[in-house]
Order: C-alpha cells, then structure tokens, then sequence
C-alpha cells in the first residue's frame, strides 16, 4: 500500500466518506448467502439507517449489524443519512439477544457520521439506547466482530463496536466527534477540521499503533475504486478472526475465556500517569 | 469543616463561579442563579444549597457531595494519586492538553474530574464515584474510566454497593478515542457487578450530557436525577443547529426524562440520603437478609458540606 502511506488524515476522512464506498448491505451481500433482513424493534418503527439480519457466511450461521448510509439524497433520506434512532439501537439490542439465543456469531459493520442528534431522539431516549447496546455487547455471550467500514462516528459507533475484534478498513476513520466538531468546540473554528483530523489521531494506523484496534483489512486502491477487492479482503479477515474466537470457544472453559479476555480488553485501555502516593 | 477536609486541604471547596458554583464560603450572601434570590450563606448551606425559593439546585464540587453523603469521617478516597497523561500528544495552538490539566488542577483544586472513594451511610459501606464539572466540564478521559473501573472492582471484592454521581460534558475531546472507549471499559467494568449481583445506584446531576449518559450512568439498577438537571445525548446548541429551531422550555430536564420513561426517579437533595439508605438496604437485604444497621433510614440527616456543627 505505499501510494495509501502519503495521504493526510483529512484526505482519508474524505475517502472514508466517498459516496461510492461499499455501504454495509453490499459487504453482505457479496460475503453472505442467504440473508434474510429483520426489521424493527416491536416498540416504535423500524430504522432504515441501522439494518440486521440473519444470514451465511462461508458454511457459518451468523448474526449481522450495520449501519446503512444511502449513495444518493433520495436514498440518504430514507437512511437518514446513516444517523441510527434509539428504535435502531433498539432493534440491535433484540439482535444481539436473538444471536445469543441460537449462539450466533455477530458481525458488526459500522459507518456512520455520528448518533442522530435530533429532539425526538432525544425523547426517545437515544442515550440510553446506545448506553443499553454497549452494556449488552460486553458480555455477550457469542463472538463479536466489529469492523468500520467508512465513518466510526462517536457513541453512534460504539453502540456497534464493543467486540472481541475491532477492525478497521485502511480508510475508515474512527473519532470521539467528528474533526469539524472537534474543530469548532476545541479550535473554536469549524474550517480547522483537516488539522483536527490530524490532531485526533482517527486513521486505523494510528490507532492500531495505540492498539485501540486489533487489525486494518488493506485496501489498495481505496474501496470505492476497487469494491470487490475491498470486500473480499474484509471477507477474509473476518473468517480470519472468527476461526480464531471458535477456537477459544472450543477450548476448555471456552465460552468463559471468550468473555474474560473480553473484559481484560476493555479493563486496559486508556493511558494516566500515577503521582507517587501522598 | 469536617473531618475529611481538614486531612486532605488540598481538596476545600473551590470559589469558582463561572457556573453557579458557590461564591462563597467567605461571603455573607448567595445569589441565586435562576431566580436570582439572596440567600444567608448559613442557611443556603443548610439547605444543602438548594434555592429556598425556586428550588434550583446549585452545581456542587464532588468533595461537598461526598461530606453531604458521608458519616463523620467514613470517607477513604481511593486513587488520588492518578493523574491526567497526553496520549495524543494534544495541543491547541501553544497550550498542551497537559499544560491544560495541570493548570486547570490548580485552578479547580483537584487533580481530576474524578473523585472515588469508600464511605459509609448510617454504617452502610458504600463505594463512590463523583464527578466535577470544575475539573473541564468533568469529561470522562482515561483518568476518570480508570478510577471508576477500580471502584467497581472494589465494590465487588468487598460485596458493597456502587454510588455514581455524574455530571458531564461528555468525552474528553483531548484523548480522542482513548476517550471515546472509556463508556466501553466503564460499561464492561459494571458487568462484573452486575454478575455479583451487586447494585449501581446511579444519580445524574445537572448537567449530563454525550458519553457518560450514553453509558455506564444510564445502566445503572437504579438511574435517579436531582430536580431541574439538564440530560441528555446531544446538547441543546447541537439539536437547535440541526433542528434550526428553539428547543421548548423544559427540554432534557429531569422531569422531562422521567414524563418520556428514561429514568426511575427524580430526588431532591434532601431525600437523597435517605433513598440511599432505603435502596442499599433493600438491595442488601434481598441478597442476604440480615438485620437492620444501626441508623434506620428516617433517622439521617444530610450534613451540610462546609460544618455539621454551624447550630448557630
Ligand atoms: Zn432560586
């Protein structure tokens, strides 16, 4: 990947966000057979911007999650620009519990600019619905995969991203606020947003460097330009990876393994100083 | 002054007032910030500084929330020694992120937006964890994940319950994503007290808003709110930008998560106390039923956080 080595932090913000990048649905339907898509989370309606559903991946039962962002404004409309709703964090959650229950693998692909910020949201309790998903994915008891496959957008992303393996595609990006919030709050000055990307340090190299994520799937040239192969690579990091969680399932102790090693992921990130004690 | 303060001094109340923060304690008076009523400083302190007239609930440091909760000299602060680093190698123009927390340390009077610690309710031990809005806008960085991971596991080992207080501006943005992966390890963290069958009493205090809302304070067994506190995900400038519209009064109040279903129960500052009492007891007493302690729940009295004996 040299010619990928020489672009800036914004510029994979921009590929990351590139209208013709492969969408979640695509990634399934080129790696599955046999997906059928569940709808709706039997409270309130069905949100289009996050999609789920049962289907097989390469001999394997599996759950799949995503984010789902449209490629033109007709189809942004109807997925609200890729914004999930509690109701979608709501239809995960019973997802997720589905997966558990017929101990499926849950494949998680993530893309999306940020939590829908909207009032009925809010009153719908949109923080607590992506607090309950975070809860639920820590210990779930399937192997977790989570992969951004364009824009991790804050919270919104998290709610998907709580797994035994986070992977990024080489262009994705994965930030606490986007870089023009990070440009308006910390800069004060929205058009600041490509330093803020850098100074956020939001490409997969860097954060796998702060082994924040366990791996990047390459693409060379980037998705939109090659989507097959950029599918397929994903396609062969995720049998990569969950041929390696079956086989800590399979081992003695196996499922409580799995969830310790879980938790000891989670119990070691972040990085403080310790003063000596007073 | 209680016990806690005169061992720890570093730790007095701050005089900062950027936010309806305590003027005081030398002055004579409070303003109001809502209503904008005077109140004697004595009595203000004895009403848990809560507005006589309007009932507006004044933001409170996190060690005057403790000395509100604690019995004389039960609290033991845990981790005090934690202290901010620069993952990210931050800066903004010419100042760092770690420039920027030591100075805003001194400033606040406290090394982080944190403070954890052991105490004990009319003898029921109790583990906490409270947030400072002084310490930049109490934003939830490693710092802060770290300290409540280990209260959780501590609450574990020593089969105690959890008390989060939170109010919180969200991520700290100066740690990019080892921020944003604190609501997965704080959440994670709770898990293991969940399994313990242990409870997470959580109360959101004005204001709460991004990732701490959007994890570990909303999961809790029992998610309470004080009166008139601001909550929720996005806040209200965000939701007027996308909206391009005035959010109507009363949006994200306390009262307004409790009429739309989101949280148990709004306390006022003065029944704080004795609902915890209530809940740490039923809590205790459906895990292993054993005799009541010593102070029965309608017999405490919160103290006030700058003296227990200012009678006069
Ligand atoms: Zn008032």
């Amino acid at each position: 990947m040299p010619a990928n080595t020489t672009m800036t932090p914004w510029d994979r913000v921009t590929v990351a966000r590139h209208p013709q990048r492969p969408r979640a649905l695509d990634f399934v339907g080129d790696l599955c057979d046999d997906f059928i898509e569940l709808h709706g989370d039997r409270q309130l309606s069905d949100d289009r911007a996050l999609i789920g559903g049962v289907a097989t991946f390469r001999g394997r039962s599996i759950m799949v999650l995503g984010n789902q962002k449209g490629r033109n404004t007709r189809e942004n409309l109807e997925r609200n620009f890729g914004m999930a709703r509690p109701q979608g964090y709501r239809k995960a959650l019973r997802l997720m519990r589905h997966a558990e229950k017929f101990r499926l693998p849950l494949i998680n692909f993530i893309d999306i600019p940020g939590a829908d910020p909207g009032p009925t949201s809010e009153e719908h309790g949109q923080a607590m619905a992506i607090a309950d998903n975070i809860h639920a994915l820590a210990d779930l008891e399937v192997p977790t995969i989570a992969i951004v496959i364009g824009e991790g957008g804050s919270g919104g992303a998290l709610a998907l991203g709580v797994a035994d393996r986070v992977l990024m595609l080489e262009n994705s990006v994965y930030t606490v606020a986007s870089p023009e919030a990070s440009a308006s709050i910390l800069w004060k000055d929205a058009t600041q947003a490509p330093a803020a990307a850098a100074a956020m340090r939001i490409t997969a190299p860097e954060l796998l460097d702060f082994e924040l994520i366990d791996a990047i799937i390459a693409e060379s040239p980037p998705a939109h330009e090659d989507t097959a192969k950029a599918i397929a690579a994903t396609g062969d990091a995720i049998e990569q990876h969950l041929s390696e969680l079956e086989d800590v399932l399979a081992g003695e102790y196996g499922l409580q393994t799995l969830l310790d090693l879980r938790y000891q992921k989670y119990r070691k990130i972040g990085r403080w100083q310790e003063t000596s004690k007073p | 002054m209680r016990e806690i303060f005169r061992r720890q001094p570093k730790f007095r109340p701050t005089s900062g007032g950027d936010d309806g923060r305590l003027q005081v304690p030398d002055d004579l008076w409070v303003k109001c910030p809502k209503c904008q009523e005077l109140s004697y400083t004595k009595e203000h302190l004895r009403a848990l500084r809560v507005c006589h007239r309007c009932g507006y609930h004044y933001r409170i440091p996190a060690i005057d929330r403790i000395a509100m909760l604690a019995d004389e000299d039960s609290f033991t602060e845990w981790d005090n020694e934690l202290r901010t680093a620069d993952p990210l190698g931050f800066r903004v123009g010419d100042e760092s992120y770690q420039d920027k927390a030591v100075s805003t340390a001194s400033k606040a009077g406290i090394p982080e937006a944190v403070v954890s610690g052991l105490l004990a309710i009319g003898g029921r031990p109790l583990a906490v964890v409270v947030t400072d809005f002084a310490f930049m806008g109490a934003s939830m960085g490693s710092v802060y994940g770290e300290k409540l991971t280990r209260a959780c596991e501590r609450a574990v080992e020593r089969e105690i319950p959890l008390l989060t207080v939170s109010c919180s501006g969200g991520a700290r943005m100066q740690e990019g994503l080892f921020s944003l992966l604190q609501m997965a390890k704080t959440t994670t963290a709770l898990t293991r007290l969940g399994h313990a069958r242990l409870p997470h009493f959580s109360l959101l205090t004005d204001p709460c808003y991004g990732g701490v809302t959007a994890s570990y304070a909303t999961v809790a067994d029992v998610v309470m709110a004080e009166p008139g506190a601001r909550i929720g995900f996005a806040g209200p400038r965000v939701i007027e930008q996308v909206t391009r519209q005035k959010l109507p009064e009363g949006f994200q109040t306390a009262e307004f998560l409790l009429e739309h279903g989101l949280i148990d129960t709004v306390v006022p500052r003065g029944d704080l106390l004795t609902t915890l009492a209530i809940l740490i007891d039923f809590y205790q007493n459906a895990r292993n039923p054993r005799p009541a302690r010593e102070t029965a729940p309608a017999e405490l009295a919160h103290s006030t956080a700058n003296g227990t004996s200012d009678a006069g």
